[in-house]
């Protein structure tokens, strides 16, 4: 443990407090409190713990959940896709034999990993928390150290509770000021992911700051958070506060009573001191933040909805040059042309990143007293089967459905189509998921990532437009 | 896990940026349990088209880079997802090696894991390899991880940086668990710290 009293950062408390032991050359056994576990980065971990007759060490800090292969559809029918069926029977043989808790799909709190975690209080601040997946970063929202990681490293924390890594580098990033009507979380989101760039927070842990991100509520945190590693973050952290603490209070996993205001206690303590360093600064004007979609086939293609796709001839650089004509003739864009007004097939809201309840709350807005234009093929999927009961008790459902929305089961469904919701080649979709890469809503698809508002504003006109007009009268 | 020592293969050039896991294993063909078998869809979207034929634009499927051993790219290679099925499509297409001027940290990591030794070299240094690679068949690169030296077909060397940890594991094939076992003194030691009494245990019966 280095004892210092130099100020430190909200990561360097959380990397110091979870050091087992610093080897020779500066890698850290680091311990981690939370090893969340789906079914398709964990089939071949499993079996290198049976080939060398490992057992799991720490099962009751261990939790697994189905989500990227479940079908979104009727439950009470057996798995069409026989390898979808194969990963998730796998996974069930798996927890039994070596004694994880586990949420299955017959479950009512089933739902994606980076939502259940939280929603159950499995995920805590102060926490560090794996999983293999890169969107693990969401549960940073929580004051938490979280991160993605590959099968070889969750076989390690399997066997052993730790990994082996050096420190990040500090960044943070502060969003100073009020954001304008229908901004949301993800547009600050991608508004910074456009200015730093996929890889400019590569080696780095992302802590958001300022005030923008203070007014937050918890939904809006992890949306940002589990963004960072679009921005090639290790990591991305929102320091605890009360926010936090009302949101963790009650949680079936969290601590109760007198452990709960000790937990407290110890998570106020986690901030960044005053001066402590960071080895990279970013400052943002909200004021600046309007509602953006992306343009292209990487997340940093960001647009202001009043923008207009760039072209070849801006750049200097000729492979950056052949890389935008690529993504324009992948997008089926022209070079110049306003992005509003692109007509979509397909809306898609859900995924990690937009499918809780806030999230839904903020899309039905929009479609109250509407319709799904002709032509479009409307989804919500939520992001678990608690966040599904809770809009229903609310009403949502039948906003969506009145509107002709598909309402859907929990999963992780059209944001990487391993399961039967795809798009077709060619379909143009706006989208509250994380990625355009090319293909990843399927073969040839177009992603248009957009707010959970933004997606409900081109469902109801067709195309991708200015939520801002629609909502006037009401924001 | 092999043993990476010294290897003289052919290098594929990938002139492009950004280069994600999506593209070096599309989400459809995560569905094995096993980490084999996925070489022949590395790359899928661009090597085949929708029929399946292959696309004889792609670097993969031309001679002699359908026996590329070594993959040479821009910045940010293996950004996005943290699916360890990219290296593993890598290494089932025979790649065990690959460079570029930077790389995302999971990927970077996930190689390592794998028997694949990444290597940082500046953009300017990429762009001679990829023109050495150009040259075909006889134009080999030699990756000498002993001596942290790259050499090109002229004689050339040059040298790269590598973690010692990570180097020492590559040159013995040693994998990370059972060294991290060897500690499970201090590990135990950690969990019975005071200052963690706060945090939740979970049992299997309270999961519903």
């Amino acid at each position: 443990m280095p004892v210092t009293n130099s100020p430190r950062t909200l990561f360097d408390k959380i990397w110091d407090d979870h050091v087992v032991e610093r080897l020779e050359d500066g890698t850290c056994i680091l311990y981690i409190d939370r090893h969340l576990v789906h079914e398709v980065t964990s089939p071949q971990a499993f079996e290198g713990l049976r080939l060398s007759g490992r057992r799991v060490r720490r099962p009751d800090a261990t939790v697994a959940v189905v989500d990227h292969n479940v079908p979104t559809s009727d439950r009470s029918k057996p798995i069409e896709e026989p390898q979808s069926r194969l990963q998730i029977e796998t996974l069930e043989k798996n927890v039994a034999e070596f004694g994880v808790p586990y949420f299955p799909l017959r479950s009512a709190s089933q739902g994606i990993v980076h939502v259940v975690g939280p929603e159950q209080g499995i995920s805590l601040p102060g926490m560090t928390i794996v999983c293999g997946d890169s969107h693990t970063s969401t549960h940073g929202a929580l004051g938490s150290l979280a991160f993605g990681i590959g099968t070889s490293e969750v076989e390690h924390v399997l066997a052993t509770q730790t990994i082996l890594q050096k420190p990040a580098k500090n960044m943070r990033v502060s969003v100073e000021g009020n954001v304008g009507p229908g901004v949301t979380a993800k547009d600050i989101m991608l508004a910074i992911i456009g200015r730093i760039g996929t890889a400019g927070g590569t080696g780095h842990v992302i802590e958001f700051a300022g005030s923008a991100i203070r007014d937050l509520d918890m939904a809006g945190r992890m949306t940002l958070c589990n963004m960072s590693i679009e921005a090639g973050a290790r990591a991305g952290l929102v320091a605890p506060d009360e926010t936090t603490f009302a949101y963790v209070k009650g949680r079936p996993f969290a601590p109760k009573g007198e452990a709960f205001d000790q937990a407290c206690a110890y998570w106020g303590s986690l901030a960044s001191d005053e001066g402590a360093y960071f080895d990279t600064e970013v400052t943002l004007a909200a004021e600046e933040i309007i509602p953006s979609v992306t343009w292209g086939t990487s997340p940093q293609d960001v647009l202001p909805i009043d923008g207009s796709v760039p072209s070849p001839s801006d750049v200097a650089d000729p492979a950056r040059a052949a890389q935008i004509q690529r993504a324009l003739d992948y997008m089926g864009l022209e070079a110049g042309q306003k992005i509003a007004g692109t007509p979509v097939d397909v809306v898609f809201i859900g995924s990690c990143t937009n499918s809780r309840l806030e999230d839904l709350r903020s899309a039905a807005d929009v479609v109250r007293g509407r319709h799904v234009a002709e032509g479009v093929r409307a989804m919500i999927v939520p992001g678990s089967g608690l966040v599904k009961h809770a809009a229903e008790a609310e009403g949502l459902d039948k906003v969506f459905l009145d509107a002709g929305f598909e309402w859907r089961e929990a999963g992780c469904s059209m944001c990487l189509g391993m399961n039967p919701d795809r798009l077709t080649p060619g379909q143009r979709c706006a989208s509250t998921s994380n990625r355009n890469f090319e293909g990843r809503q399927g073969p040839d698809g177009r992603t248009h990532l957009c707010s959970p508002a933004m997606a409900a504003a081109a469902a109801v006109t067709g195309r991708l437009c200015d939520v801002r007009e629609l909502v006037k009268e009401t924001v | 896990m092999d043993k990476f020592t010294e290897l003289t293969a052919i290098a594929a050039p990938m002139p492009t940026e950004n280069i994600d896991t999506d593209q070096i294993i599309p989400a459809r063909f995560l569905k094995t349990i096993q980490r084999t078998g996925l070489g022949k869809n590395a790359f899928a979207a661009q090597r085949y088209d929708a029929e399946g034929n292959e696309n004889p634009d792609f670097v993969l499927n031309k001679e002699p880079y359908r026996k590329a051993e070594i993959l040479i790219t821009y910045d940010n290679l293996g950004c996005g997802s943290s699916r360890e099925h990219a290296p593993w499509a890598l290494l089932d297409f025979g790649i065990r090696c690959v460079i570029a001027p930077s790389f995302a940290d999971i990927f970077f990591n996930n190689c390592f894991k794998n028997g694949i030794l990444p290597i940082r070299l500046p953009r300017e240094i990429c762009d001679e390899l990829m023109d050495d690679a150009r040259q075909g068949s006889n134009s080999r690169l030699t990756v000498d991880l002993e001596r942290q030296v790259v050499v090109r077909p002229n004689g050339e060397t040059i040298a790269f940086d590598v973690d010692p940890f990570r180097r020492h594991m590559l040159l013995e094939g040693l994998d990370d668990i059972g060294q991290t076992m060897a500690h499970d003194a201090e590990i135990t030691s950690f969990e019975h710290r005071p200052t963690r009494a706060w945090v939740p245990s979970i049992t299997i019966g309270t999961v519903k």
